[in-house]
């Protein structure tokens, strides 16, 4: 069967063996070690139950949440003041720790909230002062929290309120966390989170909404942070508002940093080396946090990939030179197998003016579908804006874009994967640091049926989601020719190259309207001879085509109808015959 | 409710309302030559307070010298922050490393302080022993400081040709390196001015807010919630959202406490952001596609 399949594959073994090997160490450690590295292992548990959760908001969204500690606080003092009694009648344990969950989620998310909309400093700041806020709460809220003296921790019934048997505990609950960690990670999820961090507007294009995608990583990274405080107050036995120092937060950060944006070994190695760290640096205690911050300013300056970087070796080995790309046509009927509805694009004497500038002055155009049709036109005719308005990048000042019948909500890019319309753009939007098959699947991220509960605890429908999508992205990649490269880095492609990939990615969504920005430039005459017979094949699964292109000779040949923009305005619009014969664009563009 | 309290409120609140205020200024200065925001910006205030106490009443400078220097070390210490956490991260400004960078060194020049200087808040000296009460220096020195600096601005952009370039760089720095002008230059003159404007909100709040090292991460949040509500290199804006932001704050201190006089000043800065991201007074939206 599929699954076991998989789970047999030699990749699947390899990037497995040092998770196997952190946990047989892990296991073996009561057995050598005594009860001082029971605590420090204790604590690496914890922390990882925390930083597991930080690491698909800061390695894989790359958002800055500088202010973490925070939450730990949230948690450690919640399941405290349940457990204690003080205020409310005694909770039982696991009902603190749900309690816990609940309350950090909800504070996950409030802080979370700027960093939907706003630029990444914004979101720091707002972190920062919730972590000051905190604090501040935890020493005057005397009644509830003990105020400076603090109050104690939960403790565990037996097996667990030894220090071994609490080890066990957190051990379980850390391998709990990575294993929903990397469900998440290796989905449509984890792939669209770091589509957000490294290209947010072709993530936008493909359907990925921020706000959407980033609501229940900040409930979950939330949730860890709050139950790993739980487990931190008991492994404390007594807490004060001092044991949260800021200090917490930069070595959380620092370990994620270290270990290297978007993976998830790393920043278990690094979660684990820093816990140990401080107790071989012990005499150096009150330099501590200057070393944490020198530290992160010399990883940040001189290795901002982490270790992941540099154990990476599989894409350190040269790709084979003289490749070729050979698209196979004949492969595109299986990718359109539900064909899209046909639909016509249409736009209503559009205008856009930046300033004083009229990008667009009333711009009309029909796309039809199975037809391809040119764009061309001087540099800063307004071709360009006119994708970048019927993609929802801007909104039109006057007139209107439909798709079918429905106008199309202006400046809502995030919606028109849904409609049917995908594009490609003018410098490629690709996730340099993941491989090509991992970009086209980024296409197909709206069609995943799993839901985000589902995709965490691994339900059936996420196998089914990723096969699916790995084997529908494999036939793009092959349609477009570049299966060869399937597992490089997209980073590592030539220019042209990375154009297909994104044709590829497009093709995902086997959508009813693709636009293609500029698809033919830095291609050799081959290339761009396979490139038009691949797109006159896709128009015949019924797409409508929109192409801007400079190359006359190409729009010519494969365009069964050409629009001419000039300032603006539609010059002039017809057959390839027309446009060829038309004075004024001889004249202004085409020359003679 | 008596006068007193009334007046009490607006001195204090204006007054600490000012030195946010200039820490702003000091962000939105950095940000205007380089499109980084620094987290050092907070420190440097900090740093006026710490320094200016050290030379005048641990080395029992003159008032004027100590001065003068304190202003000097701040504008070293901004030229430092532009040549080691902000320099080698704006090739790759889209990764938002400068974050990283410029928190590092933050929190390493917190630390040297609270190691080297102390870690109890410490008194600073009376600059002109004028005024008493609610007219007490300590608090209108910080509005005068405010107040000197806004002039100082205005007149540089207006009135210099110094002052014009670091416009131009702030408008368009890609254009205004074609021009000719020394971008590089501008950006260090930029990270000194703004290092001297820090020093002087510490400074000229030294009496009201004491030479504590703390005060660094404080001012790093209170200084940056003027710039989110002015909007982002919008120095008007940001002494007037300074000023308000002081005057809310003192006011929800006095009637529903400290604590939750932080809690509501957090809550307006996340609603603000979530209803005018751009900040109330100036838009600059960054061209995407």
């Amino acid at each position: 069967m599929a699954i076991s399949e998989n789970a047999l594959k030699p990749a699947t073994i390899a990037s497995l063996a040092p998770f196997l090997a952190i946990g047989v160490v892990a296991v073996l450690l009561p057995f050598v070690g005594n009860d001082y590295w029971a605590v420090i292992g204790t604590r690496a548990a914890i922390y990882w139950v925390l930083v597991a959760g930080l690491n698909l908001i800061v390695g894989f969204a790359g958002q800055l949440a500088i202010g973490y500690v925070a939450l730990l606080t949230v948690g450690a003092y919640v399941t405290s003041i349940l457990a204690a009694g003080t205020v409310l009648p005694p909770v039982p344990l696991p009902l603190c720790f749900a309690a816990a969950a609940g309350v950090g989620a909800l504070f996950g998310v409030l802080v979370g909230l700027p960093a939907l909309r706003l630029r990444t400093f914004y979101f720091a700041i707002s972190t920062l002062g919730f972590a000051t806020i905190v604090t501040q709460i935890a020493l005057a809220w005397r009644s509830v929290t003990g105020g400076g003296v603090g109050l104690a921790g939960p403790e565990f019934p037996p097996p667990f309120n030894t220090a071994w048997g609490f080890y066990g505990l957190c051990l379980g609950a850390a391998s709990f966390a990575t294993w929903i960690s990397a469900n998440i990670a290796h989905s449509r999820f984890g792939r669209a989170l770091v589509a957000v961090r490294d290209a947010d507007v072709a993530a936008e294009a493909n359907g990925i909404s921020k706000a959407i995608l980033l609501i229940p990583i900040f409930l979950l990274g939330g949730a860890m942070a709050a139950v790993a405080g739980g487990l931190f107050a008991t492994l404390q036995t007594y807490i004060t508002p001092d044991a949260f120092t800021f200090d917490l937060s930069i070595m959380f950060f620092i370990a994620i940093l270290i270990g290297g944006r978007g993976s998830i070994l790393g920043p278990m190695i690094g979660t684990i080396v820093l816990t140990i760290l401080p107790e071989a640096a012990a005499p150096l205690a009150s330099w501590s946090t200057f070393l944490y911050a020198a530290l992160l300013l010399v990883i940040v300056l001189a290795v901002p990939g982490g270790i992941a970087d540099l154990i990476d070796f599989k894409n350190r080995r040269a790709i084979t030179e003289e490749r070729m790309i050979v698209p196979k046509p004949a492969l595109l009927p299986q990718l359109f197998a539900h064909r899209p509805t046909p639909a016509a694009l249409t736009l209503n004497g559009v205008v856009l003016a930046f300033g004083g500038v009229r990008a667009l002055d009333g711009v009309d155009i029909v796309v039809r579908p199975g037809e391809v049709h040119g764009l061309i036109g001087p540099n800063g005719s307004g071709k360009t804006t006119a994708l970048n308005v019927i993609s929802g990048y801007y909104a039109p000042q006057e007139g209107e874009a439909r798709i079918g019948g429905d106008p199309l909500p202006a400046g809502r890019p995030e919606l028109r994967a849904g409609l049917g319309i995908a594009r490609t753009f003018q410098r490629p939007r690709l996730v340099a640091a993941e491989t090509v098959l991992e970009n086209v699947m980024i296409g197909g991220t709206i069609s995943g049926r799993a839901g985000f509960l589902a995709t965490l605890l691994s339900l059936p429908g996420r196998g089914r989601d990723e096969r699916e999508l790995e084997a529908r992205a494999t036939r793009a990649l092959q349609a477009v020719g570049l299966e060869a490269l399937a597992g490089v880095k997209a980073g590592r492609l030539q220019h042209g190259e990375q154009r297909f990939v994104e044709i590829a990615r497009a093709l995902m969504l086997a959508p009813a309207i693709l636009m293609l920005d500029e698809p033919a430039a830095g291609l050799s005459s081959d290339e761009i001879r396979r490139l038009g017979e691949l797109i006159a094949e896709i128009a015949k699964q019924g797409v409508g085509v929109l192409l801007v292109e400079h190359h006359a000779d190409f729009i010519f040949e494969i365009c069964r109808h050409v629009t001419v923009l000039d300032q603006g305005r539609v010059l002039a619009a017809g057959t390839p015959a027309e446009i060829r014969s038309h004075r004024e664009v001889v004249d202004a563009y085409l020359g003679r | 409710m008596e006068y007193a309290s009334v007046f009490s409120i607006l001195a204090t609140g204006l007054a600490m309302g000012a030195i946010y205020a200039l820490v702003g200024v000091t962000y939105n200065t950095m940000y205007s030559t380089s499109r980084v925001m620094s987290f050092t910006a907070g420190q440097l205030g900090m740093l006026g307070g710490v320094l200016g106490s050290a030379f005048v009443l641990r080395l029992g400078l003159p008032l004027v010298v100590g001065f003068a220097l304190t202003l000097a070390c701040c504008a070293t210490i901004g030229v430092v922050t532009e040549i080691v956490a902000v320099r080698p991260v704006l090739k790759s400004l889209d990764q938002h490393l400068y974050v990283l960078s410029t928190l590092a060194l933050s929190l390493m020049i917190q630390q040297v302080t609270a190691i080297e200087w102390s870690t109890e808040p410490q008194p600073f000296p009376r600059v002109f022993g004028i005024g008493s009460g609610v007219w007490d220096e300590k608090f209108w020195l910080p509005i005068a400081a405010c107040a000197l600096v806004t002039l100082f601005l205005e007149w540089l952009q207006k009135r210099t040709l110094v002052g014009r370039a670091f416009l131009a760089v702030a408008e368009d720095n890609f254009a205004a390196q074609v021009l000719g002008l020394p971008e590089r230059n501008l950006r260090i003159a930029g990270y000194a001015l703004a290092g001297a404007i820090g020093g002087l909100a510490g400074f000229a709040g030294g009496e009201l807010m004491l030479a504590f090292f703390a005060n660094g991460g404080f001012l790093n949040f209170y200084g940056f919630v003027p710039v989110a509500l002015g909007g982002l290199g919008n120095n008007r804006g940001s002494i007037v959202g300074g000023l308000a932001l002081g005057l809310f704050q003192q006011a929800a201190n006095f009637w529903v406490g400290g604590v939750f006089a932080s809690v509501a000043v957090f809550v307006v800065f996340i609603v603000v952001l979530l209803v005018a991201p751009q900040g109330l007074f100036g838009p600059t939206t960054a061209r995407r596609v």
